[in-house]
């Protein structure tokens, strides 16, 4: 406990902290210690115990797992190529559309295009995106999205088949779809911290921009944005994480077909979605080799996320250094 | 204070003008800001506004190139002429006048990018067609910092010091040869070596450019300013409205104030 001042002549009302607020100070830093401790102990616990479930598949199935295009429960071959295929894809256009419409909201919302009240209304709209649950987006994307585009694709495939990603016919769910839902999923993501990034670039940055007489648009692309690509490659990041775990709506939308297909409009299939539609009926092979699946997943978003965690660590250095 | 700015004729006389400003009253929203306010920027010469805070010297700088049109509720009433054009008359475009009447800010600002693209930015912005890596060299010798930089032209504008950047502003401001400089207490974040080499580099300067210089440190207009112009601020109205209190030769509104007010100023006692 600390040293007493020999300061006793009764004129200070100074005093030293009372026993029970070191008390509570010393709960406080060992119950947020504890906190922080046991998230990492449960990330690592996680990666232990799918890595042990996975591991007599790793060994049995090794390397090949990753190329081989068959999930054959009767042979008991596995291999998850299409699987990662589509979650690539899927969550690449998604992240195409959802990452231009997210950041040109972005833009929208920061740059007083609106008036203030109708921009946080709007930004609100589109935070409340992120409350909708995947079951929902699933719903939504059988009964209106499929039925919705089908004229169009039908109409593209007929004119445009020649072209790979027109190729075949839609049939119901496919990748279509299921990307189109996957971007309006990710938009709450890049639109949000893509306005975090561009309210931080500085008054002054946009001023020097003016007084060197940019147009509104010139000032925006040519200073704004760029000032603010580090957040914005971020948020890209962040958002395509997200894409490519996604796993409700993708298993109702997707069609679940172990094939590697350019088409738009053919069915495909993600890891996320392998694994919802093949547990609950899968034996103790398969379910290793689900696991293993899961370990690649999981390896996939959580490089995809460090990625994205560093750089925009990176950038909101730089810009508050500026 | 050399003699050549004794001998030069007295201000409104014949000299040229640059910016015939005749504020008659500057609002934001309702708030008046400033009122009746005459400047004549003069050719060639750096015009210094000086004046306590609050005295509307930075919103008149400001009114001379349109930047006040970025903040919501900023009017007008009067007129500046530029090269004979009211800029405020409709159909001006406040980007075109922006291009032609530079602006280095209070706080350096150099952009998120290079040093060679922050001086360049205004040439591609102009659509230069000429050699843009000699007139970036130019635009930095002009602004006194190429010695300094010309190892490093890739390296971020904001790697440099305080007074480096604010150099590099002005040479991104002077490399498309704007007609003026605005310079709105351009050294007041600097450090006393860095204010002295950005003022010598006005006097450069004023060869090439007209410059209007606010500051809110008047042994600075002293030290560089060829015509004074002192404002204050007007609180016995109950607003808090900034005007401009008189304009002159440096010498004599620094030594023959005509207005009690400026005397009291220039003497300290009030700031």
């Amino acid at each position: 406990m600390a040293i007493q001042f020999a300061l006793q002549d009764g004129k200070s009302l100074s005093q030293r902290p009372s026993i029970a607020a070191y008390v509570v100070d010393r709960a406080f830093f060992l119950a947020a210690g504890l906190g922080a401790f046991t998230i990492v102990a449960l990330v690592a616990y996680i990666l232990w115990e799918i890595g042990g479930q996975a591991l007599p598949a790793v060994i049995k199935n090794g390397p090949q797992f990753l190329v081989n295009t068959h999930w054959n429960v009767q042979n008991q071959s596995f291999g998850i190529l299409p699987q990662i295929w589509g979650t690539l894809y899927s969550s690449l256009l998604a992240l195409l559309i959802g990452g231009f419409v997210g950041v040109t909201i972005a833009i929208i919302l920061t740059q007083d295009f609106l008036p203030h009240q109708i921009a946080v209304v709007f930004r609100t709209l589109i935070e409340m995106l992120a409350a909708i649950p995947s079951v929902v987006f699933g719903l939504w994307g059988i009964f209106v999205v499929i039925p919705f585009i089908r004229p169009a694709a039908d109409w593209l495939h007929d004119v445009a088949g020649f072209i790979p990603f027109f190729g075949t016919s839609l049939s119901g769910p496919g990748m279509a779809p299921a990307v189109i839902v996957l971007a309006i999923m990710i938009l709450p993501t890049v639109a949000a911290i893509s306005q975090d990034a561009i309210s931080l670039v500085p008054y002054k940055v946009k001023e020097a921009a003016y007084g060197m007489g940019t147009t509104r648009w010139e000032a925006i692309l040519k200073v704004i944005v760029p000032t603010a690509s580090g957040g914005i490659s971020s948020s890209l990041v962040l958002g395509f994480g997200r894409a490519l775990g996604e796993t409700m709506a993708l298993a109702m939308l997707i069609g679940n077909a172990n094939q590697i297909s350019l088409s738009l409009f053919s069915p495909a299939n993600t890891l996320a979605s392998l694994l919802a539609s093949n547990f609950p009926e899968a034996g103790q092979i398969e379910r290793q080799a689900l696991m293993y699946a899961a370990l690649v997943l999981l390896a996939i978003t959580l490089v995809v996320n460090v990625i994205g965690t560093l750089i925009l660590a990176w950038t909101s250095r730089k810009i508050v250094k500026a | 204070m050399s003699t050549a700015v004794l001998e030069r004729p007295q201000a409104h006389s014949a000299s040229e003008a640059a910016i015939n400003c005749r504020v008659s009253k500057i609002f934001y929203g309702k708030f008046l800001a400033v009122r009746d306010s005459d400047v004549l920027i003069e050719k060639g010469k750096i015009t210094g506004f000086i004046g306590p805070s609050g005295c509307g010297k930075s919103t008149v700088l400001r009114s001379l190139n349109r930047m006040n049109d970025l903040i919501k509720g900023f009017r007008l009433e009067g007129e500046v002429d530029f090269l004979g054009q009211d800029i405020y008359a409709k159909g001006v475009d406040p980007v075109v006048v922006r291009r032609h009447i530079g602006m280095v800010f209070q706080q350096p600002n150099p952009f998120s990018m290079s040093i060679y693209d922050n001086v360049a930015f205004g040439l591609k912005l102009n659509r230069y067609k000429g050699d843009i890596e000699e007139k970036v060299e130019h635009a930095l010798r002009r602004a006194a910092l190429w010695d300094e930089v010309k190892d490093k032209l890739k390296a971020s504008g904001l790697s440099l010091s305080g007074g480096q950047q604010q150099r590099l502003c002005i040479a991104r401001a002077v490399a498309t040869q704007p007609a003026v400089l605005l310079m709105d207490e351009p050294c007041s974040a600097l450090d006393p070596i860095a204010t002295r080499r950005v003022e010598e580099l006005m006097l450069e300067l004023k060869d090439d450019y007209t410059i209007a210089l606010v500051t809110h440190n008047m042994q600075q207009a002293r030290r560089v300013a060829d015509v004074t112009a002192f404002f204050s601020v007007d609180i016995s109205r109950g607003g808090r409205t900034g005007y401009l209190v008189e304009m002159g030769q440096t010498d004599q509104i620094f030594e023959d104030p005509h207005e009690q007010l400026t005397k009291e100023y220039i003497r300290g006692d009030f700031s």
